[in-house]
């Protein structure tokens, strides 16, 4: 049990910060290992300023049993004894401690820059980018592999070293950084004007998910909620969002294998479910959709018929294209067994979405924390046990057709009401916590107010910076060949992770 | 073997006939922004200029301007505008080959013309470009990789990404240029056999977009590298880059 009583809030609630429990370093390690111990898991440990330059830690753990987030905090010396060894989970966020308040976790395993940020004030950066010592295997026949940060095809930058030996991968480091742009330092001091527009962009693909954890930012902070109706057409942008991304995902796993049918039916039809996006909101991307105080477009009748009918349509078109998947023997010979990792693996690491779900893990806010719609509308858990490429792709594809059956009854239940209500200006003095279940996993935003009420500190996790890990774990023992095939699986965003 | 063929058969052919037809975009697309300087009146106490979230808009002694460039598409501004002299527009045609031609004063817009005829020569009917992602929220990267798909299916133009920037005839580049993404963006370019052309896409790389003025960024590729053809958006519409593609290499008619 923990010395002290951490203070537990739900998924979407505001709290005075002189309520969160300050404690000892020791009881904050404690307390952290007991909750684990107990089933919770790390959203979210970062670092505040505080008074005499020193620096404030901040931790969050999910209860899925209690349904609530517990909260503590500690004020930290320039060193402590590393969490990391015990806690595997918090690995990255010790190392972005480290990086962002010079906080050395000691006995850390692996003690490296995070996104190599550049200082305002002309001080060296602690590492250049790309400069850094990666992990080496000696032997002869070890050989090692560099790749990036441009890579071959459309995507984001990042460097991944194998060390391999033959064809088979012993590890890959993967380091990130590149699409750094400090965007948690540029929300300080707010919200202003261009608050939303950060959100919106902090991981494009994601524009819905980490709009609406900010939206609830502010609607947990201002002390009111937006009316149902908006609810409603969050969690349907929320689920259109992650169809898109799946399907785009499904498509993408199949042309990295070469099967070149549902590689190119899936590119069409994920292009269509971001149609169905544009057209309440006129951006594909779902821009402008989701305000804080509700939504900042309606939609009618009609528009919502011709969204049903879409939907309908593309439903049945993406069950022809990936269906085929599970029919043909070859893709499956090349799912099957790829990248796998265990259960116990996923809960070590603290992987979080379908990467998760893809190893048996109940995990999904929408169930285990439910907020806005979700605390109405039930949407059932989709997982599989194998923990490889194919439970991956599974998972996804059985996402698909709850969202789009969940889209379904949403629209169908739609009551007339406004879309947005003016919100309070946030309280002073406040932490406010917000998990919400993106197409990629578990979004985090945690937003503390100053006296003036304006945002002392912002702190956005995006689900890739849980899952990075795993994929590198997922590809121990595989050959290098199947790399691009392993990280479509869990295809993680690079800027998301680099904020 | 039957199954994939059956499916192909039930899902059609499915590439848009552009450019002879004018693509489908939904109602609500925010395009081109109208800008009607006769209603522009001066009571309204620079409303627009205050929403911006991204210092798009400027007022002169003619009314506003409305750089392109830097511009999100969100609409704040013609949301405030008491006297509706901003107005977004459904036109996607968007590209432009001087950056100052994006300063839109009224709603012309210059747009980007064709290359000269030495470079049509080299790279009218065969464009290879190689992408660069600098920083950005990958969304721009998402409606250029869409270009690959069959709806739009690129190659018909005779245009193709290519893996190695030594098999490249230019650079297309998405997002700010992060301080940390500056060197490699630079040795990708130096590896670009001359002559070639550079392609910004999507307001980060124009101007900085979103995180213009942020110290971890350069504000888009400008002060790095010669631009040829700039393509407004956050993120510019599939159709927008494709139609500014197809400017510069004088194919639309
Ligand atoms: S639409 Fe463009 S000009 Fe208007 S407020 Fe948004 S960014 Fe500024
Ligand atoms: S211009 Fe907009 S959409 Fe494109 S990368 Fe920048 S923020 Fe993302």
């Amino acid at each position: 049990m923990p010395s002290f009583e951490p203070l537990h809030i739900l998924n979407g609630q505001a709290a005075a910060l002189k309520d969160i429990p300050s404690v000892p370093p020791e009881d904050f390690r404690r307390a952290t290992l007991d909750c684990v111990a107990e089933g919770a898991r790390v959203c979210a440990l970062f670092g505040c300023p505080a008074a005499g330059g020193r620096t404030r830690l901040y931790m969050l753990l999910a209860h899925p049993r209690q349904g609530q987030i517990a909260v503590f905090s500690s004020e930290a010396g320039p060193s402590y004894p590393a969490l990391t060894p015990d806690c595997p989970q918090v690995h990255l966020f010790e190392r972005e401690l480290a990086e962002d308040y010079g906080i050395l976790p000691e006995g850390h395993p692996w003690l490296k820059p995070v996104r190599f940020p550049h200082r305002e004030n002309g001080a060296p950066r602690p590492a250049e980018i790309g400069m850094i010592d990666f992990y080496r295997t000696e032997g002869e026949q070890v050989h090692e592999v560099a790749v990036g940060p441009v890579h071959a095809g459309i995507i984001e930058p990042g460097h991944f070293r194998f060390q391999a030996s033959g064809e088979e991968v012993l590890h890959l480091e993967i380091s990130l950084g590149y699409q750094h742009r400090g965007v948690e330092r540029a929300l300080a001091g707010g919200p202003d004007k261009r608050t939303v527009h950060y959100m919106e962009t902090l991981a494009g693909d994601t524009t819905v998910g980490h709009a609406t954890a900010y939206a609830q930012v502010m609607e947990s902070l201002g002390g009111k909620n937006p009316g149902f109706r908006a609810q409603t057409l969050r969690a349907v942008a929320l689920e259109l969002e992650r169809m898109a991304n799946h399907a785009g995902d499904l498509g993408a796993l199949a042309g990295d294998i070469g099967y070149l049918p549902t590689a190119s039916f899936c590119g069409r039809l994920r292009g269509d479910i971001l149609n169905l996006t544009a057209l309440v909101s006129g951006s594909r991307f779902g821009r402008g959709w989701i305000r804080p105080g509700g939504v900042g477009f309606d939609i009618d009748w009609a528009t919502r018929d011709r969204l049903l009918e879409r939907l309908e349509k593309i439903v049945r078109d993406l069950t022809g294209a990936v269906d085929l998947l599970w029919n043909t023997p070859s893709v499956l010979a090349r799912f099957e067994g790829a990248g796998a990792l265990t259960a116990a693996q996923a809960v070590e690491l603290g992987l979080v979405g379908p990467a998760a779900r893809a190893c048996g893990l109940s995990r999904d806010v929408r169930f285990e924390l439910p907020s806005g719609k979700y605390r109405f509308s039930q949407i059932p858990v989709a997982t599989w046990s194998s923990g490889d490429v194919f439970a991956r792709a599974w998972v996804r594809w059985q996402e698909i057709l709850n969202s789009a059956e969940f889209i379904r009854a949403e629209l169908e239940s739609l009551q007339p009401e406004e879309i947005l209500t003016a919100i309070p200006g946030p309280a002073p003095e406040s932490l406010a916590a917000v998990l919400v279940e993106a197409w990629r996993g578990e979004i985090c935003h945690v937003a503390m107010t100053g006296a003036d009420g304006r945002f002392s500190r912002y702190k956005a996790v995006d689900p890739s910076f849980h899952n990075w890990a795993g994929l590198a774990q997922a590809l121990r023992g595989q050959q290098i060949s199947d790399f691009p095939l392993c990280n479509k699986s869990f295809n993680l965003s690079y800027c998301g992770h680099d904020l | 073997m039957i199954k994939p063929l059956l499916e192909r058969l039930r899902q059609g052919r499915r590439t848009f006939p552009f450019p002879e037809a004018d693509p489908e975009l939904p109602e609500r697309f925010r395009g081109l922004p109208s800008l009607d300087t006769a209603r522009c009146g001066r009571d309204c106490g620079d409303a627009c200029l205050k929403a911006c979230p991204t210092g798009a808009l400027s007022r002169t002694e003619k009314g506003v301007t409305l750089d392109l460039g830097c511009c999100l598409f969100c609409a704040e501004c013609a949301a405030v505008c008491p006297n509706g002299a901003i107005r977004f527009t459904r036109e996607y045609r968007l590209a432009a080959s001087k950056r100052q031609d994006l300063l839109l004063k009224e709603d012309t817009l210059r747009l980007a013309s064709a290359l000269d005829r030495k470079a049509l020569k080299l790279f009218g009917h065969s464009l290879k470009l190689r992408q660069v992602s600098a920083g950005g929220c990958n969304a721009c990267e998402s409606d250029v990789n869409v270009l690959n798909t069959l709806v739009f299916d690129l190659g018909r133009f005779g245009i193709q990404f290519v893996a190695s920037p030594r098999h490249a005839d230019g650079l297309l580049v998405t997002g700010p240029v992060t301080e940390n993404m500056r060197l490699a963006l630079e040795k990708t370019w130096a590896a670009v056999p001359a002559p070639k052309l550079v392609i910004a896409v999507g307001a980060c790389a124009i101007s900085g977009g979103p995180y213009r003025g942020r110290p971890e960024t350069l504000d888009g590729v400008g002060p790095c590298l010669p631009v040829d053809l700039y393509v407004p958006g956050c993120p510019p519409h599939p159709w927008s880059i494709l139609d500014g593609l197809l400017r510069l290499l004088d194919r639309l008619g």
